[in-house]
């Protein structure tokens, strides 16, 4: 018997996820794929990650070996180009006829250009495929202004495109505001001024009548009113459904365009179906991706004999970062009937306008803007989409976080909740798939896809995860890994109290298996803190983790990073100039860091102990940049100089940095000095920070910048020098002692029962009873620091691992760089080809 | 198959720390060998992921009883014996025979699939 023939036209985003969902069912199709692009589908959405290098591999979605691996035959560049109904046949752009038993319209939409005269010029472009950033880039290169035509999502998006191709760039809205679609007027207006801000020139309320020669610009661009010149101009004016195959074979097709679908995605014809954005379906068109990934899902369901299946309407509510501006828009964000009340809050000064929308008796929300501040997205969104009673007052959730903000915990999301928009996956689903025996994020996202796409619902589905282990009464496994049954405070008890110098040693003993990537390195940086060992001793290197391995950092390309350390951040002319040096006689690519000293890029392993050969004759040693130990001390001039300090910030620094340096940690310390309140060295961001005051010196702990900002606490007040690094010293290693591997001390600090006033009992008032072993512990740490680089340049057993080859001299020959402002970076690897490489190292 | 194997001497085993693996270069290829409790392993030095030369570099270890190597960039971890990428059924490197005889360690450089 032969197969029935399914034909798909449209390789797009949508169409590519029906494929991927038919394939997972049990399905008697034989498949072929028209596909129009040259390539098979990539992620639209992401496309603008193209301007920041991402490649066209990078953003793909389908392959080739998807294709062959299920059966599909897959033509690549060709279109069809009609479709006869009645003998139920689609002919290819190339002659070619195929018979179809049932076939699926996924062909997408295309950008709409306004019928302007002159709106074919040269350099004027639409933003839509991979093919149209390949021919703005091209023409931006002889452009210095650039318009967008069109102040929505995608036309926001197309103008922080063109800003970072170095145009001087200009929006024009026809409506009176940015983003009309989801915006309200106040809303549109505060982005209006944020993205003015930003260098981006905003014109709203101009209709351009005609495109023509410029004088100073490539174009001219005519407005009623006024007029504007620019060298590149790309329209941004919305999208119209690529409906003309089904419009000329007859089928249903609405008013202002689109196919019309029922519940079943299925058009006019029984034996046609429509998806993505070309479908109509209620009259709307959806533009986003999510409502046709659930058209597609739906689709697939039903051809396989699903016969409930059916597309039954999206929440078109987004969340988006536009030029750096968080946006987020949910439900009836314009609120729209009378009888709706409204509460928002706005604050110019950081920019912040947000709206909710409730219904008539105040109960539930309907609507909510954000511009500015997205970060009560999620909650808003858990509100809307269930249908949740709002808490007495509403606008607590939107207010400023200073305030008391009610949380909204998983637990009071019923079962239908939609945790991922993406995928449409509930919280029922993430549930029964935890029950089966999902009990990672990794093992949840392959099962359920929750979390796959945009990774937005990342927290929320974290959350949903281990309120359900809790709840299901499977425990939170705090075990190291499948080797070693203990935490990591476990673990360093053992080898303190039974002291235990080596990996082999402990996992005999305490352990099972060979060990892995997680454990070795926590256990080496545990037996660092205990013994201070030399970490590339031949019994630890096998333990060390990437960077600690080379006493460098590792770089994308598989070179290597060079920090020497620069105390306090204060550096004579002279050690200046052996950097500048050392940087120019082995070619490094150098940049000052945000920690106040320098980086040396682009050295490869070989070359590593011949650089720290010379820096160390210049006296300078290693700044442990590559360590889970401290990094800097960052200080202010201080009183030397400034004429506000009060104490010596940089003399502190110098001294605190030197005292810990090398000691290492569960994760990374920062540590900063300030010689006043104005706080200059942004102590109060970091794991320690010392600000002086009259009287002597204020401590700080448990801060953090990086990707989840902590401000520290006020440990204690008016500290004398001593007492300060008493303080230090034991608060250092009490963390040592008791955090989890890659814990940050904010971390650390939130996690602890009792909080700060336990944290200063433990080592101010010394309630356990261990100060003077902390003190003491700290200070055996600090009697045996060695520089690792000066020891290692010494050590001939060490040094034969930066080899490039052990059978060979040659170094690496795929390291390969370009120049850039005058420096080299790694080369990207379409800049690998012999035509562009300047140089080869 | 066998037979034409070239077996190419790479060097002292004594130069490769236990636990650790070590670039080598053998007909062209980069390859990196890997000396653990459960004897040597080699596969390609190139790491699929970030496309560096690293692998060699890699924390070696066991998961779920399969004998591995982490790359150090993106911690993805690869099968030593078959070279196939834990994480990923689309990623696999090529592995490599290798032997010791008398303290002298061997690569060919001809895939096992
Ligand atoms: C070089 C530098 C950026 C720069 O060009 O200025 C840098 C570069 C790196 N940072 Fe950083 N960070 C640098 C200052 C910072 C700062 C600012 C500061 O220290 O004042 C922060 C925020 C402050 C903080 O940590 O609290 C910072 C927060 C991070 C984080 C996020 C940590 C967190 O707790 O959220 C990571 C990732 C991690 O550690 O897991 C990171 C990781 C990295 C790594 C190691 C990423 C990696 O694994 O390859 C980068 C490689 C460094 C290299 O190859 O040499 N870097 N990084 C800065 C080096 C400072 C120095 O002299 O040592
Ligand atoms: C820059 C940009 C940013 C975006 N950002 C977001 C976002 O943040 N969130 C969001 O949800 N959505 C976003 N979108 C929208 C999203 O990309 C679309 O909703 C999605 O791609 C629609 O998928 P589709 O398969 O229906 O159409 P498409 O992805 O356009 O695919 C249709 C395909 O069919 C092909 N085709 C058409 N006619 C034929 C024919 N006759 N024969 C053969 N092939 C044919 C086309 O060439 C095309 O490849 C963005 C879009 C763009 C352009
Ligand atoms: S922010 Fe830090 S970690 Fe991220 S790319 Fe820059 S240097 Fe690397
Ligand atoms: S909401 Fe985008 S991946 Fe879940």
């Amino acid at each position: 018997m032969n197969k029935r023939q399914l034909l798909v036209i449209g390789n797009g985003m949508v169409g590519q996820r029906f494929l991927e969902e038919l394939v997972e069912l049990e399905h008697d199709f034989e498949v072929t794929v028209f596909c129009e692009e040259s390539r098979p589908a990539y992620d639209r959405v992401q496309l603008s990650a193209w301007f920041s290098g991402a490649t066209a591999d990078d953003l793909a979605l389908g392959s080739v070996e998807f294709f062959e691996q299920h059966g599909i035959s897959f033509l690549c560049s060709e279109a069809v180009v009609a479709i006869d109904r009645g003998a139920r046949v689609v002919t290819g752009s190339n002659g070619t006829q195929y018979s179809y038993d049932a076939l699926v319209l996924a062909t997408g939409s295309y950008p709409f250009v306004p019928p302007i005269e002159g709106s074919d010029r040269e350099a004027c472009h639409v933003y839509r495929t991979i093919d149209d950033l390949v021919a703005i880039k091209a023409s931006a290169d002889t452009s210095r202004r650039g318009v967008v035509v069109g102040g929505g999502l995608l036309g926001l998006e197309a103008a922080k495109a063109l800003k970072d191709l170095g145009l001087e760039t200009h929006v024009i809205e026809f409506a009176p505001r940015l983003m009309a679609m989801q915006l309200d007027a106040s809303g549109g207006e505060m982005l209006r001024s944020k993205i003015s801000a930003l260098g981006v020139t905003v014109h709203t309320g101009k209709a351009t009548q005609r495109i023509e020669d410029g004088s100073s610009h490539r174009h001219r661009l005519v407005f009623a009113e006024g007029e504007l010149e620019t060298d590149l101009v790309l329209f941004s004016a919305g999208i119209r459904p690529r409906d003309q195959l089904a419009r000329e074979c007859g089928l249903e097709i609405g008013e202002r365009g689109g196919v019309v679908v029922d519940n079943q995605c299925r058009t006019s014809d029984p034996a046609i179906f429509a998806i993505g954005e070309v479908a109509l379906w209620q009259n709307r068109i959806y533009g986003l991706v999510a409502p046709g990934y659930d058209m597609a899902r739906k689709l697939a369901a039903q051809l396989c004999g699903d016969l409930t299946a059916a597309f039954t309407g999206a929440d078109m509510s987004t969340k988006l970062k536009l030029l750096g501006v968080e946006v987020g828009s949910i439900g009836m964000a314009q609120g729209g009937a009378p009888e709706y009340r409204v509460c928002s809050i706005e604050d110019a000064g950081s920019g912040v306008y947000k709206k909710l929308v409730l219904s008539e008796d105040g109960k539930r929300l309907v609507g909510a803007v954000l511009v500015g501040d997205t970060s009560d997205y999620d909650a808003l969104l858990q509100y809307v989409l269930n249908a949740l009673e709002l808490p007495e007052s509403p606008i607590s959730l939107i207010a400023p976080a200073s305030g008391e903000k009610p949380m909204l915990g998983v637990d009071a999301l019923p079962a239908s909740a939609q945790i991922c928009s993406c995928n449409n996956v509930s919280k029922g689903e993430i549930c029964s798939a935890i029950s089966a025996g999902c009990t990672t994020i990794g093992a949840l996202k392959k099962e359920t896809r929750a979390s796959s796409t945009c990774g937005g619902c990342a927290t929320l589905v974290k959350q949903v995860l281990d309120a359900e282990l809790k709840s299901q009464g499977i425990e939170i496994n705090n075990d190291l890994c499948e080797h070693f049954a203990y935490t990591r405070q476990g673990l360093y008890h053992l080898v303190r109290v039974h002291g235990i110098r080596s990996f082999a040693e402990l996992l005999s003993q305490h352990g099972h298996g060979k060990g892995c990537d997680i454990c070795k390195p926590a256990v080496a940086s545990i037996l660092a803190s205990c013994w201070n060992d030399y970490v590339l001793d031949p019994r630890h290197v096998g333990l060390q983790d990437t960077n600690d391995n080379f006493l460098a950092n590792l770089q994308k390309d598989g070179s290597y990073s060079v920090v020497p350390r620069v105390p306090g951040g204060e550096i004579t002319p002279t050690k200046l100039l052996v950097l500048a040096q050392v940087a120019q006689k082995y070619d490094l690519y150098t940049k000052i860091t945000g920690g106040q000293r320098i980086d040396l890029f682009g050295a490869r392993v070989d070359q590593l102990p011949a650089i720290w050969r010379d820096l160390v004759d210049a006296g300078f040693e290693s700044g442990h940049a590559y360590g889970k130990s401290l990094r800097t001390v960052k200080s202010c001039v201080g009183s030397s100089w400034c004429r506000y300090g009060v104490q010596d910030s940089v003399s502190m620094a110098i001294y605190v940095e030197e005292r810990y340096r090398g000691l290492r940690s569960p994760h990374k310390l920062k540590m900063a000095v300030s010689g006043c309140t104005r706080e200059c060295a942004e102590a109060q961001s970091k794991d320690v920070g010392i600000i002086a005051t009259e009287q002597g010196w204020n401590l700080y702990v448990c801060g953090n910048g990086g990707m989840r900002p902590r401000h520290a606490e006020l440990f204690a007040s008016d500290l004398d020098d001593q007492t300060l690094i008493r303080y230090i010293d034991r608060l250092l290693m009490f963390y040592i002692q008791t955090a989890d591997r890659l814990q940050r001390t904010s971390v650390w600090r939130d996690n602890m029962e009792g909080g700060l006033a336990y944290l200063q009992d433990v080592i101010i008032n010394d309630v356990l009873g261990i100060a003077d072993e902390l003190e003491s512990q700290m200070q055996s740490v600090i009697d045996t620091y060695v520089c690792e680089w000066k020891r290692t340049i010494e050590d001939p057993v060490a040094l034969k691992r930066f080899r490039p080859f052990l059978n060979d001299d040659q170094p690496d020959e795929q390291i390969v760089y370009v120049r850039e402002r005058g420096q080299k970076r790694p080369a990207r690897a379409d800049e690998k080809s012999p035509a562009d490489v300047l140089e080869t190292v | 198959m066998q037979n034409s194997t070239q077996w190419v001497e790479i060097g002292a085993l004594d130069d490769l720390i236990p636990g650790t693996g070590a670039a080598v270069r053998v007909e062209g290829k980069q390859i990196a060998v890997f000396r653990t409790d459960d004897g040597l392993f080699a596969l390609d030095n190139r790491d699929p992921f970030s496309d560096a030369n690293v692998l060699s570099r890699g924390l070696t270890g066991d998961i779920a009883g399969r004998l591995v190597v982490a790359s150090p960039v993106y911690k993805q971890h690869f099968c030593l014996k078959t070279g196939e990428c834990l994480e990923d059924d689309q990623q696999k490197v090529q592995s490599y025979p290798v032997v010791e005889r008398d303290g002298r360690v061997f690569v060919a450089a001809v895939g096992e699939a």
